[in-house]
Parts: structure tokens; sequence; C-alpha cells
């Protein structure tokens, strides 16, 4: 194996991974969110519209959209295997563990976090981006752009998917709040001068990231339901 | 006191081990953990009994022998302690008291709440050391190292390799033990020609002794007895990634 195969399929390089991929995915969550606040503006989905077309047919998003899909893959692939030696190190599991007297329950919980982000995440592709990508031709609004607004309107009209969102939503959050500082950490990057800034960031993505999607499906199913 | 104590026994490594409950009466809260279990096996020696087999040397807080899983937690109840240490006046009349052995794949059991801990002997012999010969101690003055330096690497040292980091951790990982040993080393100039040889070959041992991979929830430096911060991981990490990255040797 060359230097490089032997770094990266250490613990430590198999946590760099983890990180790299994690920090990258945080970045589309915050520009995910950026657009989608847009949808809450009392303009019909005129801009939500725009920028949903803009991130669908920009050559150069298009690009990045295949990156994203890898660093998706890379991080869940990568966390699947870790899970898994790491439990084969515990073969006997304790009678008795006071877990939370030691460490939060999020931190000990990424892999059931992440696995419920995952399952949400499934469904979400499936109702949003399978739906307008290959299935159907998104219908023009008044602006002539291809109309993701009524989808939303429609898809959030259903209050089991919404149940479901919530909870995806909600375990992405406690996975962003220790996954977030965690990924420095693994990183090698822990400062008496820094981390307390990296921790508060970490903390304030979270809940910005949590309560950003989550206010968007409530909005929606009380204030936006679809014209019978 | 009276102490109701279910014990993990087991004959050896290749057995399949179960709890015993054991009830004493007489308990004083003067007494420390391991002085109650020595009240415990003479009871069961007059029984004709086989003792309760557990590690401890010092008694004082500096060996790292004793281990004990006690309630859950890696030396019991009270932060910065070893079991030695701990107290029954930690403790209520009438208390039941789980006690289990560390529990990890590279510490398996030897009997009862013996572990084997030579993994990590392992370990500090695949570079957690300085190959320089000894001779008399030269000039203090001609080593400058600054204060903070000094009391960091100081605070690392201060690892007694008990292994609760790896007891505690929900992954078995003994990254808080690997990464005091390194930091300790690797940031004083008698460490410092060996730094990327030594961290490159003790992270490479221990993942091949088992231990599993860190995902930063801190229960082991808050278990710890001797309080090593994870600082120290972060560190590891970043002496690591800079040995792989930056080195002219291989990984």
């Amino acid at each position: 194996m060359s230097w490089f195969t032997h770094m990266m399929t250490s613990s430590i390089g198999k946590k760099v991974v983890m990180s790299v991929t994690g920090l990258f995915l945080c970045s589309f969550l915050l520009v995910h969110l950026s657009i989608n606040l847009l949808s809450l503006l009392p303009d019909n989905g005129l801009l939500f519209n725009e920028a949903a077309h803009f991130m669908s047919s920009n050559p150069l998003i298009r690009t990045i959209e295949i990156v994203l899909f890898a660093g998706f893959i890379i991080h869940i692939a990568q966390s699947y295997f870790i899970t898994r030696s790491n439990q084969k190190a515990r073969p006997v599991k304790y009678a008795v563990n006071a877990g939370n007297a030691n460490s939060t329950w999020y931190s000990r919980s990424m892999g059931i976090l992440g696995s419920l982000v995952l399952f949400f995440l499934i469904i979400h592709l499936r109702h949003f981006w399978i739906e307008s990508r290959f299935l159907t031709e998104l219908p023009a609004d008044s602006n002539g752009t291809p109309d993701m607004y009524t989808l939303m309107i429609e898809v959030f009209a259903n209050p089991i998917y919404n149940i479901i969102y919530l909870l995806g939503v909600f375990a992405l959050g406690y996975h962003l709040m220790h996954g977030f500082q965690s990924a420095w950490r693994s990183l090698g990057i822990m400062h008496r001068k820094y981390t307390p800034v990296i921790q508060g960031i970490g903390i304030a993505f979270s809940f910005f990231i949590t309560l950003g999607f989550a206010i968007i499906p409530v909005f929606f199913y009380f204030f936006r339901q679809p014209n019978q | 006191m009276k102490i109701t104590l279910k014990v993990w026994r087991q004959k050896n490594s290749k057995e399949k081990g179960q709890f015993e409950t054991y009830s004493l009466n007489s308990v004083s809260e003067d007494m420390s953990f391991l002085e109650m279990f020595d009240v415990l096996n003479e009871q069961l020696i007059r029984e004709g009994k086989d003792p309760v087999a557990f590690d401890h040397d010092c008694r004082e807080g500096i060996c790292g022998m004793c281990s004990m899983y006690i309630n859950g937690r890696a030396h019991g109840p009270m932060q910065g302690t070893t079991t030695c240490q701990l107290h029954m006046r930690h403790f209520n009349d009438g208390d039941t008291i789980v006690v289990e052995p560390w529990r990890a794949e590279p510490f398996p059991v030897i009997k009862d709440l013996v572990v084997n801990r030579s993994a990590f002997d392992r370990i500090i012999a695949s570079g957690g050391y300085v190959s320089v010969n000894t001779g008399n101690a030269q000039d203090a003055n001609s080593l400058p190292i600054a204060k903070h330096i000094a009391d960091e690497a100081f605070a690392a040292a201060a690892c007694i390799g008990c292994g609760a980091c790896v007891a505690a951790c929900k992954n078995s990982s003994a990254m808080l033990f690997v990464s005091a040993k390194v930091s300790q080393l690797s940031m004083l100039p008698q460490g410092k020609p060996e730094r990327e040889s030594r961290v490159v070959a003790m992270v490479k041992k221990m993942d091949e002794e088992g231990f599993g991979n860190c995902t930063n929830t801190g229960a082991c430096e808050a278990e710890c007895p001797k309080e090593i911060s994870v600082m120290n991981i972060a560190r590891l990490n970043r002496e690591y990634i800079r040995a792989a990255l930056a080195s002219e040797e291989d990984v």
C-alpha cells in the first residue's frame, strides 16, 4: 500500500474522511437552507423558483452536485465501516453502563441519528429531487420558471410526510450539534483560543439549520394549503 | 454499612462468565473500595469459596493497576480517582453495587475482574520511548523548555495507563492513552527527533490491537483518574496527519 492509502485507512485517517465529508455536507446544508428560506417570501414563490431553477440547471452547480453525492456516499459508507469496527472492539457489552455521567446522549448516538437522517433523505429525494428531475415536467410559474413552489405546497400538505420531515430535521440537528465540533477535533484543530469559537459556531449552526428547516413544512402546512 | 455486591465471575478467558451476588454486613465507610473487596475475599475464603480476582498494586492512585467498572463507570462514581482511592463513604447503606471488568476486545478477561492490558505495553514498545543513550544528566540550561510546554507535557505524562479511557469509551478506543504518550514525548526536545516515526508506529500498533475509532464523545476525559485532557487527542490527530502528509518518510 502507498503511504496515502496507509494514512487514509488508519483509524485517524478514517476520521479525517468523516470530518472532511461532514464539513462539506455542512456547507451544502447552508446553501440548501438559504434557498429554501426564499420560499417563505410572500411572492408566490417566484424568487424561490428562480433560485431552484438556477441550482438545477447551472452547469457548475450540476458538477458540484456529483461531488455532493460522492460526499454523501463516502460519509455514509465510511460511518458504516467505522461503526462495524467499533462494535467489534467490544464484543461483550456492559450490564450496567452510566453513559450520561460522562458524555452527551447525542454524541453517543451519531450512528442512529445519521440513520434517521438517511431514512428521511431517501424519502425527501424521492419527493423533490427525483420527482422534479426525472418523473414529471414541472409546470411554469407566471415568470415562465419551472414551478418548484407548487410541488412544495403539495408535498407539505401531507401531515405524515411533515412529521417524518421534522423527525429527520431534528435528528440532523443533534447530529450536527456533536458532529460540527467533533469534525474539527478529528482534523487535529483544537486550541484554547479557537475551540470555544468553533463550539459556539457549531451550536449556532445546529440551531439555525434545525429551526430554519423545521419552520418550512410547518409554515406551508398552516399557511400554504394547495388550491382545491 | 450493609452492601450488596453483584460481581462478574469468570474462570478464565475461554469460559463464559456470570454475575454472583454477595452480601457484606459490616462495611466501614472509611474503607476503600478495594479494602471492601479484601473483606469480601476473607469471607469467601472462610466459606471455602474461590476469592474474587482483582488487580491492585500501590493502592495510592499512581500505579494504574486497579480497574473495575463500578455501577456503569470506570473506577466508580468519583471524578479523578482510581478504584483504590474510592471510599465507601460515597455509597449509601443498603446499596447494591454492580462490578464488572473492563470490557474491550483488546483487553481479554484473565479471571473475574482482571483483564490483560498488555496491548498498552505493545503500543508503548512500538514507539513510546526516546532512543538516546542514557548517561549523566546534562546541564538543564542546555535544553530550554517553555513553562507552558513543560506543564502540558507533564500533564500528559500523568497517564498511568490504567485503561479507564478504553473501558469508558463506547468504541473501546485507546486514543486518550496513545495521545497522552505521544504528546508527552513530541512536545519535549528529547522526543523531537523521533516525532514522526513514533506517532505513525504507535497509531499503527493501536489499530492492529483492535481498539475502536475515536468519535470525540469525551467520555475518556471524564473518566480518566488523572484527568488527561482530550486536547491530547486532537494533538495526536494533528501529529499523525502532519507526519503522514509532511514527513519525507512513508507512513
